[in-house]
């Protein structure tokens, strides 16, 4: 059994805005949300910029009890999910659907205050930080909340955390091992002793993140979550659903190369991965939503391994220069973002762009979105510790 | 490259921290080896400017580190914050 795979809800909390209507419209207007922080003092960094959720309420979505087990990150995916829930219109088989969420630190902003706590203000550590820690809180707040009792799980792989959460999830849609999923992942990172640790790898831009312009000085930490909700597209054209998109193949690899240095060979290998399970050649793919993230080392790896898999390279853009870096969940959003592309048939711009670096020979869709339908789309993501994720998508027939 | 012929006692603690940083033999460590000889990658280097900070107390800027490609050129940049440091002090 190789089912298509039918995208029919998408859910979004992000900088740009807290559902997905908001999100694809700052999206296709170039905004970016990169801003001076506030939930930590940027004076005690050496870079003052976040690309920060604002105006989340969280009690505006949870009873406040409730709220004592959830940390911000697993709060973004269960509101991310509700909305892509309410517009799929989908009732779930609860035994028959997955969930799939990705992240990369879990709840480490709760870790950081407990243990700020229990070693610098000799106080003690809540009995709630385990539940609200583990990286598959959010996954299982979903399933409590939703009553799903199919196969429930988490993927940890840093910044392509979320896109082999999707692939994943896409693969067992496919394949009828189960008949629903809900997919995507969530990240919120700004605690102090995080941001420190960003700090010292110094790979974070001191003013705003450029993807592939010669003066990029590095990335923007992001935060925020996006929920996709999957099933077979016969089952959504059956009860009459929207199809927003298809997702069509799903490829990764790992560089076995360095634990943070990017490789050529492993990216190019991934794509190539996803077009041949999506059954498509690369003169097929119109867009390419980048992995981008505005490093000196990644825009130039990533532009050769384009070059290298595309003969011809399609527009590519890094939305990561609007909405940040989201770490564990950038691969949900830049999913968001690349079925918006395909649902309006408007390419997002690279945003805050300056001037061409002929290491980044690619067509970046500078500044200002491009109205293009394209068929298909990729969406990259590459982590550190050389694991690389990539999906294919399809515009709705 | 950066004009300031460093002091013995800043070279060989400059030695000593990466040594000890890259877990290599002190006599390994010479003046006029480049990181690439001691198969000192960029994130290597990032750990070792961190661990110069400490050191000698002072921030290296990235403008800076990124001119640390060799135990010469990590010894004269501390030289000159040093210097500038002082300056800056009095």
């Amino acid at each position: 059994m190789n089912r298509r795979v039918a995208i029919t809800g998408v859910g979004v909390v992000s900088p740009l805005g807290l559902d997905y209507a908001s999100f694809w419209d700052a999206l296709s207007r170039g905004e970016p949300a990169i801003r001076e922080m506030t939930i930590v003092p940027p004076s005690t960094m050496r870079y003052p910029n976040a690309a920060e959720v604002r105006g989340f309420d969280p009690v505006a979505h949870f009873e406040e009890k409730e709220l004592n087990f959830v940390d911000r990150f697993a709060q973004f995916a269960m509101v991310a999910a509700r909305e892509a829930r309410a517009a799929s219109g989908i009732q779930f088989d609860p035994e028959r659907t997955a969930i799939i969420t990705g992240t990369s630190a879990g709840g480490q902003t709760t870790e950081d205050e407990n243990f700020y706590s229990y070693y610098a203000m000799k106080g003690r550590v809540s009995p709630l930080t385990i539940p609200r820690v583990m990286g598959n809180a959010a996954a299982s707040r979903i399933s409590l909340e939703f009553g799903i009792t199919g196969p429930v799980f988490t993927i940890s792989t840093a910044c392509s955390s979320s896109n082999h959460a999707i692939g994943q999830a896409f693969w067992m849609v496919r394949s009828g091992i189960v008949d629903a999923a809900i997919t995507g992942g969530s990240e919120a990172p700004f605690s102090t002793g995080f941001l420190k640790s960003w700090e010292a790898m110094r790979v974070v831009s001191p003013d705003t993140c450029r993807p592939f312009s010669r003066d990029r000085k590095g990335l923007i930490l992001g935060e925020g979550g996006a929920v996709l909700i999957l099933e077979p597209l016969e089952a959504a054209h059956a009860r009459g659903a929207t199809v927003w998109a298809e997702i069509v193949g799903f490829g990764m690899s790992s560089d076995a190369h360095h634990i943070t240095q990017p490789s050529v060979a492993g990216p190019v290998r991934a794509m190539r991965a996803a077009l041949a399970d999506a059954r498509i050649t690369p003169e097929q793919v119109g867009y390419i939503n980048a992995h981008g993230t505005g490093t000196i080392a990644n825009d130039s790896s990533e532009a050769t391994a384009i070059r290298e898999a595309f003969a011809g390279a399609p527009p590519v853009s890094s939305t990561k220069s609007m909405h940040g870096h989201a770490l564990g969940a950038a691969g949900a959003l830049e999913a968001a973002a690349t079925i918006g592309a395909l649902r309006h048939g408007v390419l997002p711009p690279t945003a805050n762009f300056t001037s061409a670096d002929p290491a980044c020979d690619l067509d970046v869709v500078p500044n200002m979105a491009r109205v293009v339908q394209v068929e298909y789309a990729l969406s990259n993501s590459f982590a550190f510790g050389g694991l690389n994720a990539v999906l294919a998508f399809h515009n709705a027939d | 490259m950066l004009g300031q012929e460093p002091t013995e006692a800043i070279v060989s603690r400059v030695i000593r921290v990466i040594a000890e940083t890259q877990k290599l033999p002190l006599e390994m460590v010479t003046i006029d080896k480049t990181f690439e000889e001691l198969k000192i990658d960029s994130l290597d280097g990032i750990n070792i400017v961190f661990a110069l900070e400490s050191e000698f107390k002072l921030d290296i800027p990235d403008d800076a580190m990124r001119e640390i490609l060799s135990v010469r050129a990590a010894a004269e940049g501390i030289e000159k914050l040093l210097i500038k440091k002082e300056a800056a002090a009095q």
